[in-house]
């Protein structure tokens, strides 16, 4: 278990070696002249090249980057274009509040999909699971921007029961736990959690369905067993790939929250990305990717390690 | 030898490696260790073995589905890679699989299945299709009824004749068959057996028959090898490797083997247990570790081969100790 | 000549059976809501196609005065949009770009990843492996994640949102082909093939193409209903198509100011990118099941 850790990092280092890449790369298929924003439009020619000179973008694509990677490793991401800010302060600021909303709406949709999957996988080829399952069809197929939006006019515009947008009241954008703020919670988690449901109930239906064919099953209810005994038997061998499903969903709400953030204008990294894309600030761009990036990678590592420590079957050469 | 050899192997070495450890330190399992041997024009020649001792291994070098490490194939005095081409030598020397099912395509009709090899050598298309037909016909399967179907139609039985036709198409010298009936019943085993007898006579082939069955190997070889952990323990003419065999791990095999005689019948476990590992393989002789005449040489030195006979070869070291009592 | 037409004669004769193609597509044709589905896209398809003749206006015509009418106006069915648009053609011509940008990135993809993953997998040891790893590193991005990053660099745009979007999918199938093609490649048949002598070109085209195509194809429609959520959603952020163009994604952005006005106007584009969605997804999963033939 420790060498099958240790190799897994170690096999993680250079993935998150090639996304760095990637990330710095971005900056540069970036068409124009990336100081277009900084500068003045009347700039003299002087004046251009010496913010060259300031920014390092007359040096070569290798130094670059590694004087990039090694500002990086020390946690300064550059600053903005835009506020002059530092983008590490800025991203620091809205990853709180986008894993706060990520992982409300990954216990949501983990908890609907277990239980949608379960009922669906139980009772196989029945009509409740034709329904459990076009449910889960409906959660991975619609578009969860415009759901955010439909939800918006159903409780907000038409009952008005809930704020259609912002994390606190009177604009906050700092997570405080009470009732105004889990008010403002509730939709967007809700929208969001429609992701992770629909995949992890398709997952959870497959596995139980898998589990319940197997002789041995078959062999418990035909020796009389009751169905509580099944049901504990299935839920111990289908939890830690239901597990790792969650993991990797959370990973992906926390990359994929922007059309969601943007929708309800969450003070997250969602919406620091918009804001830089509009912006074209290209540093606030790359740093927050490059956050949201390695929190997936680093994710994915704890998963496999967790799952690997749960069910001993998954560990292969 | 009766004939001029149309297969000469010379010491044909493959070694697989294998990770392990956290960075993958290199182990490799020695599949096949130095194994020569010839393969004499119209005859056949028997590979037999335990699981794991290389016998496919060996099979699928002879057709270089995988490149031996160091050794030598010449077919028809010719050596492979000097003056002659890999592609000249599939020509001549074709394989069947033992899973009928797995090794045909279930894409194709068996006609698309027979007709892909001629016309991958040059044959136009509508001959390639008319020989595979023609060769349906003689495997015992009629054309009309199973040129078009798909693998998963046809039975085990059927769809190694389908097997044999293929490798007829290229109208090949030798043919390696590995494990070629083991997967079958009995009664079917026995009809393709049958075919394989009247084929060879029929095309003056020659066949390379490995399989675990002794019974089935006596049946259709005219001489035998006898592997153990990638190694050859002893070859010889099937009568003398049946009938006297030199090496203790060739008599264990005989004595393991069902006799049909209920009187034959002993209680004892000739041999007992797997073969060792041949990642590690014993030092010395690699037998000496289940072997019951083994003494303090046979762990040290690994024994040469010994003619017992003209071309009856063992390696064994109480063969050199004892000469021949005869 | 005789015998040319004894043969024929002697093939006539032959008892065919229906190929792989064939039963997976008697198979699929026996799913209500596969066929339901593909009728849907079918619907969906010929509105794009043939929008000039069917659109009852010009969707790119407004009038000032008859900004966001509702659902139901006379004239306008669906009513109009903010600048007065008529609502019903804009959906209609919308669909031409959304399912062009749904649908493209995926079909490249499908090519690319397919040429990549198959090579990968059947030449195998270090070429493999070095063409999995670099994959590795577009697969540590989640899929929204990169196809915003992508196009927030190039800019918007149909090109650069098309070749985002490209980006993103290629790695997948990449993954997928590789894993089919490595499990096909060990086959005996494979094994068989080679030993024939023919060329590496001849056996994968014979002989590897015909096994794995399907799983990758299978697995490439599914992803097309993640696609078409994904470029409406990049020109919802105003990357993408950019206005005054038609298109869903593009649509739902520019009417979401409206939902204090017409609500449930401004939620129409959204209608349609989900029943394109959905659609797909249950044809490919009719298809998948179809395709699981046990022999």
């Amino acid at each position: 278990m420790l060498i099958y850790t240790a190799r897994r990092i170690l096999y993680t280092l250079p993935i998150m070696l090639g996304v760095a890449l990637v990330c710095f790369a971005l900056v540069h298929i970036s068409p124009g002249d990336p100081l277009v924003s900084v500068l003045p439009p009347d700039a003299s020619e002087e004046l251009r090249l010496r913010m060259m000179q300031i920014y390092g973008f007359d040096r070569s694509y290798v130094e670059q980057f590694l004087i990039w990677l090694g500002r990086a490793l020390q946690g300064d991401l550059g600053n903005s274009i835009a506020t002059g800010r530092p983008v590490a302060a800025e991203v620091w600021g809205a990853v709180g509040n986008t894993l706060m909303l990520a992982v409300v709406a990954t216990i949501i949709g983990f908890t609907l999909g277990c239980l949608f999957g379960f009922v669906a996988g139980y009772f196989r080829d029945t009509w409740i699971d034709k329904l459990a399952s076009f449910i889960s069809v409906i959660g991975v197929s619609v578009p969860h921007y415009w759901l955010g939006m439909v939800l918006v006019i159903i409780f907000s515009v038409q009952l008005n029961w809930l704020p259609a947008t912002g994390a606190g009241p009177g604009g906050s954008s700092a997570w405080v736990w009470d009732w105004e703020h889990v008010r403002h919670l509730i939709l967007p988690a809700v929208t969001m959690s429609v992701i992770p449901m629909g995949i992890v109930a398709r997952t959870v239906r497959a596995l139980v369905a898998d589990i319940l064919s197997q002789e041995f099953v078959s062999g418990l209810r035909a020796k009389g067993l009751l169905d509580r005994g099944v049901l504990a038997h299935v839920i111990k061998n289908a939890a830690p790939t239901a597990l790792a499903v969650m993991g990797l969903q959370l990973g992906y709400l926390l990359g994929g929250s922007i059309l969601i953030e943007t929708v309800f204008s969450w003070p997250g990294t969602g919406f620091l990305l918009g804001q830089a894309i509009f912006q074209r600030d290209l540093p606030l761009l790359q740093g927050t990717i490059l956050v949201l990036a390695l929190f997936f990678v680093v994710l994915n590592l704890l998963v496999d390690v967790v799952q690997t420590a749960l069910d001993p079957r998954v560990q292969r050469s | 030898m009766t004939a001029s050899p149309i297969l000469q192997v010379d010491g044909l070495v493959k070694h697989f490696p294998i990770k392990g450890g956290l960075f993958g330190k290199r182990q490799v399992v020695r599949a096949v260790d130095g194994v020569t041997f010839d393969v004499a024009a119209g005859e056949t020649l028997g590979i037999v073995g335990e699981s794991g001792c290389g016998k496919s291994t060996t099979a699928r070098l002879l057709v270089q589905l995988i490149e031996p490490d160091t050794g030598q194939i010449t077919f028809n005095g010719k050596l492979l890679g000097r003056d002659l081409s890999l592609r000249e030598l599939r020509r001549h020397v074709q394989m069947v699989f033992q899973d009928s099912y797995a090794s045909l395509n279930p894409r194709l009709t068996m006609e698309d299945a027979i007709a892909f090899g001629p016309q991958v050598h040059g044959v136009p298309e509508g001959k390639a299709r008319q020989l595979a037909r023609d060769l349906l016909d003689r495997v015992g399967l009629d054309p009309q009824r199973f040129a078009g179907r798909y693998p998963h139609e046809l039975s085990g039985g059927q769809r190694q004749r389908v097997n044999i036709a293929r490798a007829l198409a290229f109208e090949p010298e030798v043919i390696v068959l590995d494990e070629a009936v083991s997967a079958l019943d009995k009664s079917v085993e026995a009809q393709v057996l049958n075919l394989l007898v009247d084929l060879r006579q029929e095309r003056k082939l020659t066949y390379v028959f490995i399989s675990h069955d002794l019974n089935v190997v006596r049946f259709i070889s005219d001489r035998v090898m006898v592997m153990y952990l990638g190694e050859v323990a002893e070859i010889g003419p099937v009568e003398d490797i049946y009938e006297r065999p030199g090496h203790p791990y060739t008599q264990a095999l005989l004595a393991a083997m069902p006799s049909m005689d209920p009187d034959q019948r002993t209680e004892k476990v000739p041999l007992s247990g797997d073969p060792p590992n041949p990642i590690n393989p014993p030092s010395g002789c690699r037998f000496h570790t289940r072997c019951a005449h083994a003494f303090a040489r046979c762990g040290q030195v690994a024994p040469p081969p010994i003619e017992l006979n003209p071309g009856h070869r063992a390696a064994c070291h109480l063969l050199r100790e004892e000469p021949k009592a005869a | 000549m005789a015998a040319t037409a004894e043969q024929l004669q002697a093939l006539a004769r032959i008892e065919k059976s229906p190929g792989y193609w064939q039963t997976v597509g008697r198979r699929l044709m026996r799913d209500p809501v596969a066929v339901g589905a593909g009728i849907i896209i079918l619907i969906l398809l010929s509105l794009a196609i043939f929008a000039p003749w069917i659109a009852p206006h010009d969707p790119y015509h407004g009038r000032m005065l008859g900004r966001l009418s509702p659902i139901g106006t006379p004239g306008h069915p669906l009513g109009t949009d903010e600048l007065g648009r008529d609502m019903l053609s804009r959906l209609i011509y919308g669909g031409r770009l959304s399912l062009f940008m749904g649908i493209t990135p995926v079909f490249i993809a499908f090519f690319v990843g397919s040429a990549i993953g198959v090579a990968a997998g059947y030449i195998g040891g270090t070429f493999n492996s070095i063409v999995m790893r670099t994959l590795d590193v577009l697969f540590a991005f989640p899929s929204v994640l990169l196809a915003i990053a992508l196009s927030g660099a190039l800019g918007a745009g149909i090109v650069n949102g098309l070749i985002a979007l490209t980006v993103v999918f290629i790695p997948p199938i990449a993954r997928i082909a590789e894993s089919v093609t490595t499990s096909v490649r060990k086959l005996e048949y494979v094994e068989a093939a080679r030993a024939s002598g023919a060329n590496a070109f001849t056996v994968v085209r014979v002989h590897v193409l015909g096994n794995v195509l399907g799983p990758i194809f299978v697995y490439a429609t599914s992803l097309i209903s993640v696609s078409m959520i994904l470029a409406a959603g990049l020109s919802f952020l105003g990357l993408g198509v950019r206005p005054p163009e038609p298109e869903w994604g593009l649509m739902l952005n520019t009417l979401r100011n409206a939902i204090y006005v017409q609500p449930w106007l401004a939620a129409l584009p959204g209608v349609m990118i989900f029943l394109t969605s959905i659609s797909f997804n249950l044809l490919s999963d009719g298809l998948r099941s179809a395709m699981d033939i046990k022999t």
